[in-house]
């Protein structure tokens, strides 16, 4: 591992952004085809083969899929080097991506909304470590949309509300958020912790892939059980009626104070971009 | 029905309906946010304003863009939620007299009011469709007020065949987000 350097590193965000700025992950895009396939709503397939079509014409043509590139959340697995920043390496090749115009600078003071016009400031970009798995190291990006993010949503619920509390506090969230996240979504669910450990795992749920499901059964039953519930509803691509509001729910937990239930739910819109890429043994492999 | 309108318009709005598809070539102007707070309060101080949008459409859209040459060229373009913006729009939509709002989301009901008064119709492009809107986009023809920074700035766009846009709200009450949520209470 000590073959990797800060340039490479740099190097690797960079592609890393031009990627899931310009490309949806496989996934997601069969997961849309085959929601183009279930819906009988004819508005419901007009957004749908739109959203095909524009990933399509981005792809080709190296495009922003969407002029909200979000902000970029990059998340490091690996064990500290001395001599590598990853945090800076991260920040420059964001800085990179805004001046190429891969991202869209987004990035404003809270208060004036001054915009420095470069993704960077107090705290950007976003940069989380996660414990390393296996051997090397793995970057990945998020670049998450403020449509999704303005409508996710934080509750303590008490104990004794429990699954059930859970399960409507999620619906609604999803029901409430009409067509403000871009639907389809992909709905993460964080569940125990602290207040900010719980959104915190609902963000991370949506690194997962789609097709990949909970490995605890409760879990597992509940994901599924939550997605038919929420594309049940009739919301629809765009909010604009049909049976997919959905793509995926994620769901992950952590152990929690006997007194309190905390449930976190970060939508996703459809354009769930994300690329990662694993070093190992001088190999990069993207993903 | 499927329908290729010109800007600036006129009375044909008032004809459409939910459910309509538009294709819409001409002139759009895009404003978020801050645009819209500055376009009241050059309204309320008796101010011109940079554009005339008198049978214009307003684009809710903050597009990525970069500087080539001497111009601009868009490269990521579709809408973004309107309902933010959804506050200031019956006070602002009667004094800019528009003829459509382009965005995603739809509106709130006194909006919906002042549109029906004004034979106004909301449209909604599929979000996060911005290389599709791109595409559609065919000259940057002014920008205002890039003080904001691009994304709040306001862009006046030379578009050609801009759509699918599916009519949302038309002038006569018609909502469709109203009725996928109507039928949410139905199946609940």
């Amino acid at each position: 591992m000590g073959e990797v350097t800060q340039g490479e590193v740099e190097e690797a965000c960079l592609e890393l952004l031009r990627r899931a700025s310009t490309r949806l992950p496989q996934d997601v895009k069969a997961a849309l085809r085959r929601a183009l396939r279930s819906e009988r709503d004819p508005i419901a397939k007009i957004n749908l083969r739109a959203v095909l079509e524009n990933v399509e014409v981005a792809e080709r043509e190296g495009l922003p899929l969407c002029q909200d590139t979000g902000l970029p959340i990059f998340y490091f697995r690996l064990r500290p080097l001395p001599g590598l920043d990853p945090a800076a390496a991260a920040a420059r090749a964001v800085r990179r991506a805004t001046r190429e115009g891969i991202l869209r600078p987004n990035t404003v003071h809270p208060l004036s909304r001054r915009n420095p016009g470069d993704n960077l400031g107090r705290g950007m970009p976003l940069v989380r470590f996660l414990p390393p798995d296996g051997e090397g190291m793995e970057i990945t990006v998020m670049l998450k949309g403020a449509g999704a993010e303005n409508v996710s949503r934080t509750s303590v619920l008490s104990p004794g509300e429990g699954e059930k509390g859970l399960r409507e506090f999620v619906v609604r969230t999803v029901l409430e958020a009409g067509g403000k996240p871009c639907p389809p979504v992909v709905v993460g669910v964080g569940v125990g912790g602290t207040v900010e450990t719980s959104m915190e795992l609902a963000k991370l749920a949506l690194l997962r892939p789609l097709p990949k499901r909970h490995p605890e059964a409760p879990f597992r039953r509940l994901e599924g059980e939550l997605e038919r519930e929420i594309n049940r509803r009739g919301c629809g691509p765009m909010g604009l009626g049909g049976r997919t509001t959905c793509l995926g729910v994620k769901v992950e937990y952590a152990h929690t104070h006997t007194a309190s239930l905390p449930v976190s739910v970060n939508l996703q819109c459809w354009a769930a971009r994300r690329a990662s890429v694993r070093v190992k043994g001088g190999r990069w492999e993207w993903k | 029905m499927e329908v290729r309108l010109s800007s600036p318009l006129g009375k044909e709005t008032s004809m459409l309906r939910v459910g309509d598809l538009v294709f819409l070539t001409g002139e759009v102007v895009t404003a978020r946010d801050l645009a819209h707070s500055r376009m009241l309060e050059f309204l309320s101080r008796g101010r011109k304003l940079p554009v005339e949008l008198k049978g214009g459409v307003l684009y809710h859209c903050g597009p990525l863009v970069r500087r080539e040459g001497r111009g601009w060229r868009v490269l990521s373009a579709g809408p973004t939620t309107s309902l933010r913006m959804d506050p200031l729009l019956p006070s602002l939509l009667p004094r800019l007299g528009v003829r459509a709002v382009v965005g995603k989301g739809g509106v709130g009901e006194r909006t919906k009011k002042v549109m029906r008064r004004m034979g106004c119709v909301y449209l909604a492009f599929p979000g996060g469709c911005g290389a599709l809107a791109a595409r559609a986009v065919e000259e940057v023809k002014e920008v205002h007020w890039l003080d904001l920074g691009p994304p709040e700035a306001m862009w006046v766009l030379g578009v050609r065949g801009f759509g699918p846009l599916v009519v949302a709200v038309d002038s006569r009450g018609g909502d469709l987000y109203e009725r996928a949520r109507r039928a949410e209470g139905i199946r609940g």
